[in-house]
């Protein structure tokens, strides 16, 4: 049996509730839902089709397209079906919001506050909205597409107050 | 320094029991120099007397940006930066982000190189488990352990050096193979590290396995249960231990694991002694796995034949103008794998070892995440520790096996 047939009808049913897109890149299957369903979609798996439990969850930015501007990725392994699942969240660039998973999986909880840490999403509902990583005053979150690497960041007169403000000087 | 501010209770008030903030209850910091906390881990512990309430990580002390600078060199390039992540384990990171890379290009491997990368991924995974043993007995005060255990590891590492000169970040899984071939003596030095290891092994459970003190400060803490490893994504020993026989070489198995006869091993009891015996038990079934490799060890290339992202041999540049033309493309440019997103997953020692790669079809990766195991265990801290002695914490800690630059990445 190949992975497919075993996801036919996980598939087929968050199409059909949820108007998930479906692809499938080398053999995985990845599914596009609208934000809004995100945790209705992560519960019916969870208690319907057997997948106990949170492999992963992260983001890509999309920058400088901001509608929607992020991903959110998470993935999604059945231990019963030995199948992995892929679900992409589209988020706004303007409005970076969309529901906590922690009430379906609790090993969301860091993964988001990663999430938030190093792309600026905010998870509603979440139980602990603190930064992981990076230290608790830092401005800007890194893994952002417009957010240099490093060296010295040039200033322009239309950007001098925002660079200054995540440069790493001692202030005053 | 001017714009430093220390953590007030208030940021942590959701997170502590009330008795905290009317003084009933000591918040004591531990670490993050602490040497019984592998690395720059802080805990925030709770305690009342010496019982632990709450445990509250900190971790991020060692984040370097790796996935930031992943996506700011070409695939070759940023393989580098995945030695450094778990660098008790540098072979197995490669292995899984050639996985990636390879899935994403569809690339081959040559069974040679197959056969090569389980050898070792096992062997690397023996030296993991090794350190871990060492270390772990160390903060339970056996401290004859860590000195055989580290002579043993010293044996896999010479290894290591032989084949990629390095002994630590070895880079020598490369997309589509391996960067060359083994040198001669290479069997041979397999096989004499792998008749020593077993009788070792019964050494160091002489040692600890039916230690009183031992068995004192192991069993019964840090207790979990299968469907509590399951809500905190734990994987690995740690889910093992609590009688799950879940392991990705056998799920979904890679590299041609689906060859090699070997258990899983597990334990019911889920506490700091399950996984004891869980790791030396998959210490047993490597050497297993190397032993069988290395007897049907293949002959034949290394690397794929496929010139689009393997750099010709360097005989082949001085006669063919094609070869210089790919080997020039490559040192250049790199190579631009097909747009798209992967997820490649390996068994570390420690856990389920994600890289989740996306492609914008440019010659860099457009998005990398390491979705590591140590992060993950560190999550079931609370649960772990809550009720125990502080002295157990260290206990605990030692249990999961975590290296912090697993976890800050």
């Amino acid at each position: 049996m190949t992975m497919n047939e075993m996801l036919q009808p996980v598939v087929q049913s968050l199409q059909e509730r949820f108007q998930a897109q479906p692809a499938e890149f080398r053999g995985e299957v990845s599914l596009l839902i609208a934000p809004e369903f995100n945790l209705e979609a992560v519960l019916a798996l969870r208690d319907e089709f057997q997948f106990e439990m949170l492999l992963d969850e992260t983001a890509v930015d999309y920058w400088p397209q901001n509608e929607p501007r992020f991903h959110v990725v998470a993935t999604l392994y059945s231990f019963t079906r030995n199948v992995v699942i892929e679900l992409r969240f589209p988020v706004d660039g303007n409005a970076a919001e969309l529901r906590s998973l922690v009430p379906a999986y609790p090993s969301a909880n860091w993964k988001e506050r990663e999430i938030w840490d190093l792309f600026g999403i905010r998870f509603g509902g979440h139980p602990d909205p603190r930064r992981i990583v990076m230290p608790y005053e830092w401005e800007g979150h890194p893994l952002r597409k417009d957010y240099p690497l490093g060296y010295e960041e040039v200033q322009f007169s239309f950007n001098a107050d925002q660079v200054d403000r995540h440069k790493r000087y001692a202030k005053r | 320094m001017a714009d430093y501010r220390a953590t007030s209770i208030d940021e942590l008030r959701h997170l502590v029991s009330d008795r905290a903030l009317s003084g009933e209850t000591v918040l004591l910091n531990m670490g993050p120099q602490h040497p019984s906390t592998h690395g720059v881990l802080r805990l925030l512990l709770e305690l009342d007397g010496e019982i632990v309430v709450t445990c509250i990580p900190d971790i991020g002390f060692l984040h370097t940006g790796v996935e930031k600078n992943m996506e700011s060199k070409g695939y070759q390039q940023a393989e580098v930066m995945t030695d450094r992540l778990d660098y008790l384990n540098p072979l197995g990171n490669n292995l899984t982000y050639c996985l990636a890379v390879e899935k994403l290009a569809e690339l081959d491997v040559p069974p040679r190189a197959q056969a090569l990368r389980v050898i070792l991924a096992e062997l690397q995974r023996i030296s993991s488990h090794l350190l871990w043993l060492g270390t772990s007995g160390l903060d339970l005060a056996a401290m004859s352990v860590f000195l055989y255990a580290m002579r043993e590891r010293e044996l896999i590492l010479d290894i290591f050096e032989m084949v990629a000169g390095q002994r630590m970040m070895t880079t020598y899984i490369r997309p589509g193979g391996v960067w060359r071939d083994v040198p001669a003596e290479f069997e041979d030095t397999v096989q004499h590290v792998l008749n020593i290891l077993p009788r070792r092994i019964d050494e160091y459970e002489s040692l600890l396995t039916t230690n009183p003190l031992f068995l004192e400060r192991t069993r019964k803490i840090g207790v979990l249960n299968t469907q509590q490893c399951m809500e905190l994504g734990l994987t690995g020993p740690v889910l093992r231990a609590t009688g799950k026989a879940y392991d990705l070489r056998k799920a979904r198995p890679y590299s041609g694991y689906e060859q090699y006869d070997f258990n899983i091993p597990t334990q019911q009891g889920g506490d700091v002694y399950a996984r004891y015996l869980v790791r030396v038990a998959e210490m047993r079934e490597s050497i297993k796995i190397v032993e069988q490799a290395l007897q049907k060890l293949p002959s034949g290339p290394v690397r794929s034949n496929n010139r689009k992202y393997v750099p010709p041999p360097r005989s082949e540049i001085g006669v063919s103008m094609e070869a210089l033309i790919h080997h020039f493309k490559l040192w250049t440019e790199g190579f631009a794998p097909p747009a798209g997103h992967v997820y490649a997953a390996t068994e570390s020692p420690r856990g389920e070892l994600g890289v989740y790669l996306e492609s914008d079809g440019s010659p860099k990766p457009y998005r990398v995440h390491l979705n590591t195991p140590s992060f993950a265990n560190l999550q079931a801290m609370p649960v772990l520790t809550k009720g125990h002695f502080v002295a157990d914490v260290v206990g605990i800690i030692g249990s999961i096996d975590i290296v912090l630059g697993d976890a800050d990445r």
